[in-house]
């Protein structure tokens, strides 16, 4: 069974739910004024947010981006991104696994299925959000267009948030036209060891604020008041649900557990070593804590936090053969 | 004048007696050899006329016939030479072959030389009957396992001719004690640092015969820990162990593993390997390959995702019907091959993903997918367990309790096999690993706690059937290793952290 084909629609400056912010790229020449868009879905509440990062980023990389986008949904701002692979598709997944509404700006037409591997991720945007494109229904993502439609993505903003960056990455881009239009710009400070995150690093120190959680943004959206201590997944455990049947002895290695877990990841190998708890002790207790949604396996032998309360460890494809 | 004598054809791992008939007859002089023969044996004439003269003995100067019956089984090699020889000297004098076969090739100046695969024409001459065989000295050894056969080991035709005509008394090569421990480049666990996830899914992987795959960058420690595997498999019984050795007789590699020895093969053939010389073929005598070497042990691929496809869709046959069958001009030979596969693979092609420290990986998302998908599916479905083998850093590598050592988790892997036997009776499949349809799900029984995990897993991680299958043959092997009667949670929760993700 094939899906209907989706609604779109084209939008012209001035038409009812013209996102005003697409205007400001007027003032900056008219070769960059966007003379008309196309819609798929249900355009949310803008500006927004921009979260944008390098394809190749990493476990951890990818880790900030979600709880960038779920931070953001939770407190009522939209996320907007690229809908490239990495930290793009991972900022609209966290958002949307913490239900909240996601912009897509594509380098295509919206009925080319680029890429392939998000059409999962396409469809729940579609339902939940909208998919953003200047370019008509069949084009082709070619690859002038992508910085091109970075311009897009800063203008729906007021913020835009750089996760992971290399020296060359587009996100870069997306930061020079933020700062043209007058947004802000933040990055999350990355290793200096390397080449993750020479770029987004480089745009702290020529002047872009730091990210280091979600209240940075509170200048631009008064609501994002500093994450509940329960949000930040560092502290101690929680009081876990669902563990009534479990014997104390176990209760109280997964505290002990989620005590050394936090949003970084540890090694699974020094968690073990920590508990004094042999592989396959171990590998129930994660198991429990994974079924209950409390932590993450990542690759690379890596155990996570999972955000509390998301249950969206189904949703994650893991990075596994 | 017609003379006979005995030798053996192979075919696989069986055979056929062959009866060698020479003929002497008056015409111009000639040697012919006939009898679905191949180059070798064409060849044997050459040797065999040389061998004669320089062994002291008269070549008759006539016209010499010689054939190798039955004429329709096609006959390979150069073991021949010896019989062949003989069965000529019988034509002109006294020499008694009473339920006597020969086995050997000969050198020019009449030396006898080696062959490959005199251990499973031991096993097939003896068991038509034959009762004492000449072989080269060289394959003595091998052919004095098999039982019921006196076993005479000659350096030369001369030594061979005097022994039969009584003039030269020789002792039969006394069998050699089985269970010589030798395990080349063998690990004890004790020696690998942390991986302690690894180093489970080994013992698991050991007691239930399971499939695994690790995944992990190079330098991590993957080669190490698959060859620490072969070590905790339990001694092979007597039969297993011969069978085994014939395996190795018939490739000639019976110096890589002695014939006695009692442990379980280990194989790790290269990426580059041909793919006959994985799967087995070859020209001339048709030659196990090293799924077949595997035979009752462990393979180990590395960089399975660098080995050619078509050589990983020619290890479907032997992963499911656990032979192998390589086929030939006049007919197809059937191999054992029941290994336990260990498959190695990085996360990514540059082999960084995931990593804390150093450079990190930089390889876009769909070279990663493409990479991976080089495992195809047919393959990963034989592939019950994934355990990533993370790369250590120094404080991981020096810190930590001492780590347990092979003999004491053989132990445990012994007692679970014993589990493992003892609920199947001798109809079943020997080990969890080789469970299927029916049967999987009648052996493995669950407790109450261990179905509602596993519905509850399955439902989160979205299983699909045959995974599901999967995760269920793995817990019923942690059971066994706990010995437990039905499978609990904990077994069912340990296993989905083994379990093979969905692509």
């Amino acid at each position: 069974m094939t899906p209907p084909e989706p609604r779109r629609w084209l939008l012209h400056p001035g038409d009812p739910g013209w996102p005003a912010g697409l205007s400001d790229l007027g003032d900056l020449g008219d070769r960059y004024r966007v003379a008309s868009v196309w819609v798929e879905g249900e355009l949310p509440v803008l500006p927004g947010v921009a979260v944008v990062g390098s394809r190749a980023a990493g476990a951890t990389g990818q880790e900030v981006a979600r709880r960038i986008g779920a931070d953001l949904c939770r407190r009522g701002v939209t996320v907007v991104s690229g809908f490239a692979l990495g930290v793009d598709a991972a900022a609209h997944r966290g958002c949307l696994a913490a239900g909240g509404q996601t912009v897509a700006v594509l380098g295509c037409g919206l009925a080319v299925d680029y890429p392939r591997s998000h059409r999962a991720l396409r469809t729940e945007v579609s339902l939940r959000g909208a998919l953003v494109s200047e370019y008509t229904a069949w084009d082709a993502p070619r690859a002038w267009h992508f910085p091109h439609r970075n311009r897009i993505i800063a203008a729906l903003s007021r913020a835009v948030v750089v996760v992971v960056a290399g020296e060359k990455s587009g996100a870069l881009s997306t930061a020079r036209w933020a700062a043209d239009l007058g947004r802000e710009v933040l990055a999350v400070p990355g290793s200096i060891l390397g080449p993750f995150s020479e770029g987004s690093n480089r745009l702290l120190r020529d002047g872009a604020r730091p990210y280091l959680d979600v209240s940075d943004l509170a200048d631009v959206f008064p609501q994002c008041t500093a994450p509940a201590v329960s949000e930040r997944g560092r502290e101690a455990a929680q009081p876990g649900h669902g563990g009534g049947s479990k014997p104390e002895g176990a209760r109280d290695h997964a505290s002990r557990l989620l005590a050394l877990v936090s949003a970084e990841p540890v090694p699974r190998e020094l968690i073990g070593r920590a508990l004094g708890l042999r592989a396959s002790g171990l590998a129930v207790l994660l198991g429990e804590l994974e079924l209950e949604g409390q932590v993450r396996s990542l690759p690379g032998g890596l155990v996570v936090r999972d955000h509390p309360n998301l249950g969206m460890g189904n949703r994650v494809p893991r990075l596994q053969p | 004048m017609v003379a006979t004598a005995i030798s053996c054809a192979v075919q696989g791992l069986s055979g056929v007696p062959v009866t060698v008939e020479v003929d002497v007859a008056n015409g111009l002089p000639s040697f012919t050899i006939v009898g679905l023969t191949d180059r070798a044996i064409q060849e044997a004439r050459e040797r065999v006329r040389a061998a004669v003269r320089n062994a002291g003995f008269d070549f008759p100067p006539r016209r010499v016939t010689v054939n190798l019956a039955p004429a329709e089984v096609p006959k390979e090699g150069s073991g021949f030479d010896l019989a062949i020889a003989v069965a000529l000297l019988r034509t002109e004098r006294e020499l008694p072959l009473d339920g006597v076969a020969c086995i050997g090739e000969l050198a020019l100046d009449g030396g006898v030389r080696g062959v490959i695969g005199v251990l499973p024409m031991a096993r097939r001459l003896s068991a038509s009957g034959i009762r004492r065989l000449i072989v080269p000295a060289e394959n003595a050894v091998e052919a004095a396992l098999v039982e019921g056969i006196e076993v005479i080991g000659v350096e030369s035709l001369a030594v061979a001719v005097a022994y039969l005509e009584g003039r030269l008394a020789l002792e039969p090569v006394a069998a050699p004690p089985m269970g010589e421990v030798c395990a080349p480049g063998g690990v004890d666990l004790a020696a690998v640092r942390g991986q302690s996830l690894a180093k489970r899914a080994l013992e698991i992987a050991a007691a239930g015969r399971h499939n695994l795959l690790m995944l992990g960058p190079p330098g991590a420690g993957k080669t190490m820990l698959a060859r620490a595997l072969a070590g905790l498999l339990p001694d092979l019984g007597a039969d297993d162990a011969l069978e085994v050795a014939s395996l190795y007789s018939l490739r000639g590699r019976l110096s890589d593993r002695p014939a006695t020895s009692v442990r379980p093969p280990f194989r790790a053939p290269h990426h580059s390997v041909s793919r006959a010389g994985l799967i087995g073929g070859g020209a001339g005598i048709a030659q196990p390959g090293e799924v077949s070497l595997a035979h009752r042990g462990v393979l180990f691929l590395d960089e399975i995702c660098e080995f050619p496809r078509s050589h990983l869709e020619a290890l479907r046959q032997p992963l499911e019907e656990r032979r192998v069958a390589v086929a030939r001009v006049r007919a197809s030979v059937v191999f054992p091959a029941e290994f336990v596969l260990v498959a190695a693979a990085n996360p990514c092609p540059c082999g960084r993903l995931g990593e804390l420290s150093g450079p990190g990986c930089r390889c876009p998302e769909p070279m990663v997918a493409r990479y991976r998908s080089r495992l195809s599916g047919p393959m990963r479905d034989r592939i019950d367990m994934v355990a990533e083998v993370p790369r250590l850093n120094g404080e991981a590598l020096l810190s930590g309790s001492p780590e347990e050592s092979t003999a004491r988790v053989r132990e445990r892997v012994a007692m679970a096999q014993a589990r493992q036997l003892e609920r199947v009776g001798t109809t079943g499949a020997r080990a969890n690993g080789l469970l299927d349809g029916e049967q999987l799900l009648d052996v493995c029984r669950l407790d109450a706690r261990g179905r509602d995990a596993l519905t509850m897993a399955g439902e989160r991680w979205r299983l699909s059937a045959r995974a599901y299958h999967r995760v269920l043959r793995v817990s019923r092997t942690i059971a066994d290793l706990g010995g437990e009667e039905r499978v609990s949670r904990e077994a069912v929760i340990e296993a989905f952290q083994l379990r093979v993700p969905a692509l």
